[in-house]
């Protein structure tokens, strides 16, 4: 039983991630009707938006320290980071130790311009180019942007820690009455499952109760209707795009703690978040959703060691294999909407 | 001339004519020299260029042709590195049966991924593809060890049984070749400052790599091929005229399948090792890359893409800082590092970017590749072209 409830557990963060990422891919799909191989690139720069939020905070100058002294006998350079000149010591410590949460205020407006620049600048283009050459556009923009991102980080992975209040794990066992340590689940990893089930929220309610939700729920359901009505529908899209870019962006600044950025994670996420999307059915945000936690979970109940025993090797491919299975026994996908990319 | 038409037979002879002659055209450079590094007239890379060109060639008899957008090709590729190198521990270091082998093998690997994925079009049969070729690397890297090397990879070792052969004497290590002609010999020729390497593994991959261009050009003019281009302009009208398009589309896939064995089996004979990495999607990646590049759907398109990314993958990706300041070595102290800044990100260890950056354009602009933009160049020198449309040999893809 505890064997279980752990497994769900770690199922979820993972499959927080693949939801948020999913959704993202959704909404575009959704709207606009491009396949944008790109979009874990979005993600992964989500993430060194939260590398480069540490290292700013952190930037430093040498000051003297005239009361110690190096081994040489000489006065001892320390490095002080700006952020205690400006604010003082304790609220500069402060600082550093939420940079992850901080980034997270900066990435909103970095990834929705960037989605701005992306649309008007590129995919508007391709609207009504067939579906291969938005997937290979796309994964060229994915591999340029995978390469700046290298070129100005490097390929090591950036380690990047998240406040020391949630450093540490939480004892799931004395909650529901099992013996301690039976299972422990970081802190962390509790905030991202929250944080992801927060933003999916906010995204369903955006478009669910507010005006402009229902415009561009209209515009996916009709766009030719929509756009005859005088809506410039077209604006509403790319402020989706925008929308789209910006949960990758937040998704990949939360990672960014359980696992060191790496220019190429995003492409790495992004391939198991098109089984997804295609798992939950084209265009169906539910879908996305659902597909994203149940194949999380699914995952790292097949790393469990009874069930590898089992079945050797199934931990890498139960993904693909369920994909395979659904692709072909249900051709829309879990929750696929009536004629959205059906062949 | 063997079937071909006289614009088809020209295009194959240029095609021999500059595989015969590579190790003259590929270094252009006498040895020695500054631009010495931009040569890529050794055997490794020349070897390279026309096995991955093999690999392109038969990709785009399924992408160019028939318009299935396969993101696992590289797990055929994989597979026939595998058999070619079973072969090379079971039986006999001659590369024949090794090559039989893999492309027996990456066939009826195509046949079974083939059989499953068609059933699905657009990009549902891309995603399928894309995991069971995801499927086979991690199950090679994991699972499959014994059969697969996993992460070490499979090579032949001096203990292996090698049925054909008799036992090695000690020492002597196990090298491809064919009737006892190894795969790394070599003839080399000085003219002057010039050096030339006539290698015979590259001689034996160019000789199949013709016969893999000839056999896609009568492929493409076929009737056969004539189906496939049906089933990418329109296929919902071919099903009504009572044609059922599956075969064709397996019969496609299996093809290029079997290609892309071949490719595995000859990396093999040149090199003999396999490793999952082969099979790795971004594998598979590259050679849509070279494909889309070079020109999908044109004949010739693939082979110049493959040579392209290799060149890149190979020559640019070589030019450090160092070498840029030899170059910039004349320009004032201040412009040499300014124009050195600007043009590092996008050599050396960056080669990745510049490649996007093409790439992406060519989707942009060009649809039908370099080939194609070739022919716009040359359009606009012949007014023949302008005046009176010749109909086209190759089409570019949609």
């Amino acid at each position: 039983m505890d064997q279980i409830i752990l497994q769900i557990l770690n199922g979820l963060d993972k499959g927080s991630a693949y939801a948020l990422i999913a959704l993202g891919l959704t909404l575009i799909f959704g709207t606009l009707g491009v396949v944008n191989f790109a979009h874990g690139a979005l993600f992964m720069m989500g993430a060194f938006v939260a590398v480069t939020v540490s290292k700013l905070l952190t930037l430093s100058h040498k000051v003297v320290d005239e009361t110690r002294t190096d081994f040489l006998g000489n006065p001892l350079e320390v490095d002080v980071p700006y952020v205690y000149d400006w604010f003082g010591q304790a609220a500069g410590d402060v600082l550093i130790d939420w940079a992850v949460p901080i980034a997270l205020i900066v990435v909103v407006p970095i990834m929705i311009l960037i989605g701005f620049a992306m649309e008007r600048g590129l995919i508007k283009h391709f609207y009504k180019r067939p579906h291969a050459d938005q997937i290979l556009v796309t994964f060229g923009l994915a591999i340029v942007l995978q390469e700046i991102i290298k070129y100005f980080y490097g390929a090591n992975p950036i380690p990047t820690p998240a406040p020391s209040a949630f450093v540490g794990s939480f004892d799931f066992g004395v909650a529901f009455g099992f013996d301690p340590n039976a299972i422990i689940y970081p802190y962390w990893r509790l905030v991202y499952f929250f944080f992801s089930i927060a933003i999916i929220g906010a995204v369903f309610a955006f478009l669910q109760f507010t005006t402009f939700g229902m415009v561009v729920r209209a515009g996916m359901a009709d766009r030719e209707t929509v756009g005859l009505l005088g809506i410039d529908i077209d604006k509403r899209f790319t402020i989706m795009f925008g929308i789209a870019a910006a949960v990758a962006g937040m998704a990949g600044v939360m990672y960014a703690p359980i696992n060191s950025p790496n220019y190429d994670m995003g492409m790495h996420f992004l391939v198991l978040s098109f089984v997804v999307v295609v798992v939950g059915g084209m265009g169906s945000l539910p879908g996305a959703v659902a597909a994203g936690f149940m194949l999380g979970i699914l995952e790292s109940f097949a790393s469990m060691s009874a069930v590898i025993d089992f079945l050797p090797g199934i931990n890498q491919i139960v993904i693909y294999l369920v994909a395979i299975i659904i692709l072909l026994t249900r051709p829309r996908g879990l929750m696929g909407r009536k004629g959205v990319m059906e062949e | 001339m063997l079937g071909l038409n006289k614009k088809d037979a020209r295009l194959l002879l240029i095609v021999v004519a500059i595989t015969m002659l590579a190790p003259f055209i590929l270094n252009p450079f006498p040895a020695g020299s500054d631009l010495a590094q931009f040569n890529a007239g050794y055997p490794d890379l020349m070897q390279r260029f026309v096995i991955f060109g093999i690999l392109a060639i038969g990709f785009n008899i399924l992408f160019g042709l028939t318009g299935y957008l396969s993101f696992g090709h590289a797990a055929f590729l994989g597979v026939g590195s595998y058999a070619a190198v079973w072969m090379f521990k079971l039986l006999s270091m001659n590369i024949i049966p090794a090559i039989m082998l893999s492309v027996i093998i990456a066939g009826v690997f195509s046949l079974v991924i083939g059989y499953v994925s068609l059933r699905r079009s657009g990009i549902y049969f891309s995603i399928l593809t894309l995991a069971f070729a995801q499927m086979s690397y991690s199950l090679a890297y994991s699972v499959l060890t014994p059969l697969t090397g996993g992460e070490t990879g499979l090579q032949p070792k001096a203990t292996d049984a090698r049925i054909l052969d008799g036992a090695l004497e000690p020492g002597e290590a196990a090298t491809p070749s064919l009737f006892n002609i190894a795969m790394r010999d070599s003839f080399e020729l000085s003219l002057g400052n010039w050096e030339f390497v006539f290698n015979f593994g590259y001689y034996v991959a160019a000789v199949v790599m013709i016969f893999a261009f000839y056999m896609s050009i009568r492929i493409f003019r076929s009737p056969f091929g004539m189906m496939l281009r049906a089933i990418k302009s329109n296929q919902t009208r071919m099903s009504y005229t009572g044609l059922n398009a599956r075969p064709y589309t397996l019969a496609a896939f299996v093809i290029s399948g079997m290609y892309a064995g071949l490719a595995g089996g000859l990396l093999v004979a040149m090199d003999p090792q396999a490793g999952a990495e082969r099979m790795f999607w971004t594998a598979s990646g590259e050679i849509v890359i070279m494909t889309i590049l070079g020109g999908a759907g044109t004949l010739i398109g693939p082979v110049l893409g493959a040579g392209f990314i290799k060149y890149f993958e190979n020559i640019v990706s070589k030019i450090n800082e160092t070498v840029l300041h030899q170059w910039f070595y004349w320009l004032p102290d201040g412009l040499e590092d300014f124009v050195i800044a600007m043009i590092y990100p996008f050599v050396g260890k960056g080669w990745h970017l510049p490649l996007g950056l093409l790439f992406m354009l060519v989707v942009i602009f060009l649809p039908g590749g370099l080939v194609q933009g070739g022919q716009k160049i040359a359009g606009l020198f012949s007014r023949k072209t302008a005046d009176e449309p010749q109909p086209k040999a190759t089409e570019p893809a949609e």
